[in-house]
């Protein structure tokens, strides 16, 4: 059942923070948040890639950002100054979600759009949660980010792994949690159960 | 008119940073329709903070949607122009550049084997560019659309056979929209090809899913399939992010196609949420935005 609650989260987590998380819970994150995306997860699961970063316990979100490069400066340390930062789909990268929480100890995914059966089946052996943004709303997204702190990978620019200081980045709805909870299970089952009678009424007119 | 390419350029480059910032008024007119007549709590909050989004992107000067897409020009060649089509084509891409380059902006297109990136939005065929003529005189319309990828790789056509008839073309764009789901960020406009050859019914749907809201197709049947389909879709409840609610589509736009006897093409192409265009019109007189 849906919850309501609101909480905020600091980044790194624990696993008993995210496995107390239920589908409808509001959280706002603070601290730290990754940046990867498709070429990122391709580089680092399927080509064997490292990353210099430790994203044990912490959250990612499925982005690439528009950038401005610039002098590094404590404002901008990784010489990089954020120009719109927003969230793509998610489900492209649906299976890099297990290697993402094995081997690199991730606890949280933001995207949107959703994740698959299989992200929902790590997310409850392995600790972890989906938070849903809203997708396409990228110029206020952009308002919850400080800086772009660092930034590895980046010969796959914008397609990097990028290290994001955040600010009240939120809130962001529980869409998928650790004992098997998916909001977009529950309205892709509760929309295909209408499809006949759609389709019925259509066939009539 | 003699067409001043540097003019045509600018005109390229400003327009792809205007389409990236200002949401046109007929989407913003929509997202107030679908606001009023959502009953899902869930679905009207998630509809505020796409309404507020297109504020703060206004009061910031910043781009609504990170995804900078596919850079899409339409060009319309009124009477009485002058130009040569080789400049004009060169002209186009100079200036999509330039917007990558001195905005800056996230150049999103890559050679689809090596996934290279060049950084200048461009590469080989791309920014596409569609070019179709009027009988307006003395007058060039560019029309500029950043095509984002959550809406456009949700994209299908079937070859249906005349046996199946318009139910095949009715239950084909309500399983899309099931499919679909929360991935093209929806609300969506829903843009259906209905006849021609393969390809032109993919781009009819192109034409349909870019269309300002409000506008009906100029076929009879047509416009009453998008009637009876816009309605129809809002009743599956996928609703606004796929996270539940009305408002799974502004509307469903339909263009149609004459057809060979034997097929019953139908694509759907869909433009997400943040249904981004923006237009210049260049005359004698000057060049004037809108959308």
């Amino acid at each position: 059942m849906a919850s309501d609650r609101s909480l905020t989260l600091g980044t790194p987590v624990t696993e008993a923070q995210v496995r107390a998380l239920r589908v409808g819970d509001m959280v706002t994150l603070e601290g730290t948040l990754f940046g990867i995306r498709d070429a990122t997860q391709i580089h680092m699961f399927d080509r064997g890639r490292r990353t210099r970063f430790d994203l044990a316990g912490h959250a990612v979100i499925h982005t690439a950002p528009n950038v401005r490069k610039v002098e590094p400066s404590p404002a901008y340390p990784a010489g990089y100054a954020p120009v719109c930062i927003g969230t793509t789909t998610s489900m492209r990268m649906e299976r890099y979600t297990r290697p993402l929480m094995q081997d690199c100890g991730v606890r949280i995914i933001v995207g949107k759009g959703g994740l698959g059966a299989e992200s929902l089946r790590a997310f409850g052996e392995l600790g972890g949660v989906y938070l849903a943004i809203i997708g396409g709303v990228a110029a206020l997204e952009t308002t919850w980010i400080e800086a772009i702190e660092d930034v590895d990978l980046d010969d796959l620019n914008p397609e990097s792994l990028w290290k994001f200081r955040i600010r009240g980045f939120g809130p962001l709805q529980v869409a998928m949690d650790s004992v098997g909870g998916s909001l977009y299970a529950d309205v892709d089952a509760r929309a295909r159960s209408k499809r006949d009678a759609v389709l019925a009424k259509l066939g009539a007119r | 008119m003699d067409v001043d390419i540097a003019r045509v350029e600018d005109a390229a480059r400003e327009l792809y940073i205007r389409a990236l910032k200002i949401l046109p008024d007929d989407i913003k007119q929509g997202f107030e329709r679908l606001d009023r007549v959502e009953t899902d709590a869930g679905g009207k909050r998630v509809l505020a903070t796409m309404i507020r989004n297109i504020g703060v992107a206004e009061d910031t000067g910043n781009l609504l949607c990170q995804d900078t897409g596919i850079p899409i020009y339409n060009v319309t060649l009124g009477r009485n122009l002058r130009v040569d089509g080789v400049d004009l084509e060169a002209a186009i891409i100079r200036g999509c550049e330039r917007a990558t380059r001195e905005h800056p902006l996230r150049s999103s297109v890559v050679h689809p084997i090596t996934r290279k990136n060049r950084h200048t939005s461009t590469g080989r065929r791309v920014p596409v560019i569609n070019v179709a003529f009027s009988e307006r005189p003395d007058e060039l319309v560019i029309e500029m659309i950043p095509k984002g990828s959550g809406s456009e790789n949700n994209s299908w056509l079937k070859m249906a056979v005349p046996a199946e008839g318009v139910a095949a073309i009715e239950r084909f764009v309500v399983d899309c929209v099931l499919d679909a789901g929360g991935k093209t960020c929806p609300p969506t406009i829903v843009g259906v090809g209905v006849g021609g050859s393969a390809d032109l019914c993919v781009h009819l749907a192109k034409v349909a899913a870019t269309r300002p809201l409000g506008s009906v197709c100029d076929d009879p049947e047509g416009a009453a399939l998008e009637r009876a389909l816009s309605a129809a879709v809002n009743e599956l409840g996928i609703g606004p992010q796929g996270l539940g609610g009305d408002a799974t589509a502004f509307a469903v736009h339909i263009e149609i196609a004459a057809t060979h006897i034997t097929m019953n093409p139908v694509a759907v192409n869909m433009q997400c949420h943040s249904a981004r265009r923006a237009r210049a019109v260049l005359t004698p007189a000057g060049v004037t935005y809108g959308f």
